[in-house]
Order: C-alpha cells, then sequence, then structure tokens
C-alpha cells in the first residue's frame, strides 16, 4: 500500500496542474471572446471587397481578364496554404487539418500533380516536417502573435502572389480550421486562385428595380487586377481569424477537459489517502488493544 | 439639400467610420471625385491620399487613406482602405521621427523584398506629411 507521505505529494501536484489547466480555460475564454470580435469587425471588409470583385468578375470580359481569376488553365501544380497555431495544448485542433492535408497531398500526388506548401504556424511545421520536408517553399512562425494582424495576412499574400505572377503554381487552396463552436472547428479548404465568385443569393445594387451599372474607373481590367491581391490577402485573413478563434475554442475545451479529470483523479486519490490512513490507524489500535490484553 | 450619402470608412480590421454626410471627396486614380446623393454607380481605385467630408458647404473632416477602392451608388459611399487616419491625429513630429527610423532600417535591410516594404512605408508616411501641410480644399 502506498505510504501517506507519497499520496500526499501526488494529491498537492495534480491539485496545482489543475490550477493551471483552469487558468488556461479562462484564458482561452477571454482570446475566444476577444477572437470573434475581431472576426465580427473583420466581416464588413470582406463583405464589400467581395461584392465588388462579384460585379467586377461578372462584367470583365473573359479574355482580358487576370490570370488570379480564371486560372492558368492548368492544374500541375497545387499551393496549399496551411494554417495552424504556434501553441499547442489545443487537443485534436492541429491534429485533424494535418490529417486532412496529408490525405489531400498523398491524393495530389497519386495523381501525379507537384504539391508545395506554405505553412503558418509553428506547430504545422513541426507535425509536417518530418513527412513533407522537401514541399515546403515557406514557413511562418508566430505569425499570428499574440493576435492575428491584416498585416501578417499582407505578407502571406504578397508571397503567394509573387509566386503566381512567376508561374510557381497553378492552383491555391487555403486549408484552416473554421470556428463553428467553442466545441467544434470544421477543416476547411478554401480554393483562392482561381477565384471562385461566391454563389448564392448576392444582393445586388439596384437602381429604380434595375441592375445598376457600375461605371468604373479606371477600366475594369486594372481595379481587378488592383483589388484580386487585396481579396487574397482579405480572404486568408479571414482565415487567420477563424482559425485563431478555433484554436482558442479547441484550447478552451481541452483545458476544461483537463480540469475535469484533475478534479476526478484528486477525488480518487483523496479516497486512497483516508482509506490508507484509516487503515493504519485501526492497525495501530489493534496493536496497542492486543498489547494491552496480552497483559 | 436634405439628402444624405451614407459614407463607410471600412479597414479589414474593423468599420472605422459609418455616418450620414452630405458630401464626400475622394481621391480617386483618375482624378478626385465629388460624391453628392445621387451619384451614378462607380467602383473606383483609390490613390493615397486625403478624403474629405463636407457638411454645409464646409470641409468637416479629413481622412488620410494610403489607397484603396470605394463603391459609390445613389445613396451610400463606401470606401475600403487599408490605413486610414484622421488628420487631426497626425503628429508631424512622430511621422517625421518614423520616417528617420525607416530610411535606417532602409539602410540595414538586405533584401529586395525588404527594400521594397520599406520604401513604400516611407512613400505613404510622406504621404501623411504632405496630406498635413498642404490640405487640399
Amino acid at each position: 500500500m502506498a505510504n501517506l507521505k507519497e499520496l500526499k505529494a501526488r494529491i498537492s501536484s495534480v491539485k496545482s496542474t489543475q490550477r493551471i489547466t483552469s487558468a488556461m480555460k479562462m484564458v482561452a475564454a477571454a482570446k475566444l471572446r476577444k477572437a470573434q470580435d475581431m472576426a465580427e469587425a473583420a466581416r464588413p471588409y470582406a463583405e464589400r471587397i467581395e461584392r465588388m470583385l462579384g460585379s467586377l468578375a461578372a462584367g470583365a470580359s473573359s479574355s482580358g481578364a487576370p490570370a488570379m481569376l480564371t486560372g492558368t488553365g492548368k492544374d500541375d501544380t497545387h499551393l496549399l496554404v496551411i494554417v495552424t497555431s504556434d501553441r499547442g495544448l489545443c487537443g485534436g485542433f492541429n491534429g485533424s487539418i494535418i490529417r486532412a492535408v496529408r490525405r489531400r497531398i498523398i491524393e495530389l500526388q497519386a495523381d501525379g500533380k507537384t504539391v508545395k506548401l506554405l505553412i503558418i504556424g509553428r506547430k504545422g511545421v513541426g507535425l509536417l516536417r518530418r513527412e513533407f520536408r522537401d514541399l515546403f517553399v515557406e514557413v511562418y512562425e508566430e505569425l499570428a502573435k499574440p493576435i492575428p494582424t491584416f498585416e501578417g495576412a499582407a505578407t502571406v499574400a504578397d508571397k503567394v502572389t509573387t509566386m503566381f505572377e512567376a508561374g510557381e503554381f497553378d492552383v491555391c487552396t487555403v486549408y484552416y480550421n473554421k470556428f463553428v463552436s467553442a466545441l467544434t472547428q470544421v477543416v476547411t479548404p478554401l480554393q483562392l486562385i482561381p477565384f471562385a465568385v461566391p454563389e448564392g443569393e448576392e444582393e445586388q445594387p439596384t437602381v429604380g428595380g434595375a441592375q445598376a451599372i457600375y461605371e468604373f474607373e479606371p477600366e475594369e481590367e486594372k481595379i481587378l487586377a488592383a483589388l484580386l491581391p487585396k481579396n487574397l490577402s482579405t480572404q486568408i485573413y479571414r482565415a487567420m481569424l477563424e482559425s485563431f478563434a478555433g484554436e482558442q475554442g479547441a484550447r478552451m475545451t481541452a483545458m476544461d477537459n483537463a480540469t475535469r479529470n484533475a478534479g476526478d483523479m484528486i477525488n480518487s486519490l483523496s479516497i486512497t489517502y483516508n482509506r490508507t490512513r484509516q487503515a493504519q490507524i485501526t492497525k495501530e489500535l489493534i496493536e496497542i488493544i492486543s498489547g494491552a490484553e496480552a497483559l | 439639400m436634405a439628402e444624405k450619402v451614407a459614407f463607410d470608412l471600412v479597414s479589414p480590421e474593423k468599420l472605422l467610420l459609418s455616418e450620414e454626410v452630405e458630401m464626400v471627396v475622394l481621391p480617386g486614380v483618375e482624378g478626385d471625385i465629388g460624391v453628392l446623393p445621387g451619384h451614378a454607380p462607380v467602383i473606383t481605385q483609390i490613390r493615397m491620399g486625403t478624403i474629405c467630408v463636407f457638411e454645409n458647404g464646409q470641409v468637416v473632416k479629413r481622412l488620410f487613406v494610403d489607397g484603396g477602392f470605394a463603391e459609390v451608388m445613389p445613396e451610400r459611399c463606401t470606401v475600403l482602405a487599408e490605413q486610414a487616419t484622421s488628420l487631426e491625429d497626425i503628429e508631424t513630429s512622430a511621422v517625421e521621427q518614423h520616417i528617420k527610423d525607416l530610411r535606417d532600417e532602409l539602410s540595414l535591410a538586405d533584401s529586395a523584398h525588404e527594400r521594397a516594404a520599406l520604401e513604400t512605408a516611407i512613400a505613404v508616411e510622406n504621404g501623411k506629411l504632405e496630406a498635413v501641410n498642404h490640405p487640399v480644399y
């Protein structure tokens, strides 16, 4: 039977672990709220740029449209932008995205395509390095520290644009964890190049019931050429924000579980501790009584 | 005029300004555009410069933007800009100091990419100074 001193030490160590996990849970909850606010604040820009792009893309002649919109006409080389977290202790957050990416890479390679990887976040780098080191083209660590910024997203977008203009890839897809709730994050692929105009009910501006025909200054193609890289940054920024919110949610859930597990453990250890103590007292009593009887 | 234009200034990180105004003047790449209620729908690119907000025929607000896009509709005007600051909030000395710092960094920068980024930043800061020292309208 474990001795009392050892048990006491275990209990106090589990208790301090529990204190840390519950503090981390609080921090994650606060950050999650912030992340949600940020995602909310970023929405107007993203919506408007998308709407502008939608009306521009509809009007642009197919021949003169920039390659970023229509694609290069091939799909031989795929660039995957993978958004992961910089820090661990967030449950299956990074694991699930890496699993999805790995499956996709193997699938693409089986089809004879070339795959290139651009990774955001330290955890993704660590998890993919062993298998796919030679596919890495660029790695961004601690880009979203302490919070994701548009500047950071723009850096990534710049790199993607430069690579695209140099003809280094044909299709670009972002993989990120989309925030659904604190409990669930969904791995979402989002194709950036060629740009897929979002389908669905587009709110078209109307003038007296008829559809508005915009004038463009300068020409549509020129605006489009300037707008597309901006849109790229916006989409990457959005992915980073979603991923950030997801990370905080995942960490909150993971830490909540850890806190609960620590609680269970403390309970069962306390029971063992009390039983052991009781047994020891009983033993001592028996010794005293049988000693007294022997006299 | 009783009618107003709903003017929105949006940056990627948040909605900076949203109000009803009489007129806005935008620094378009092909010349300034004055937007009054009932303007024809236009999508335009904006150069670095100052957006002026008019009320009762007077400029009431000047905002510096580092470029962007604007969508004009008869009853609203939306500007998308990455950086926007009210001219009143720009302190010349701070900007000058910033330019000096950036220049120092530029002399140390070795990659062409880094240099280009710094040069753009310096151009933006210079644009701020220009906007403060020579206000339009």
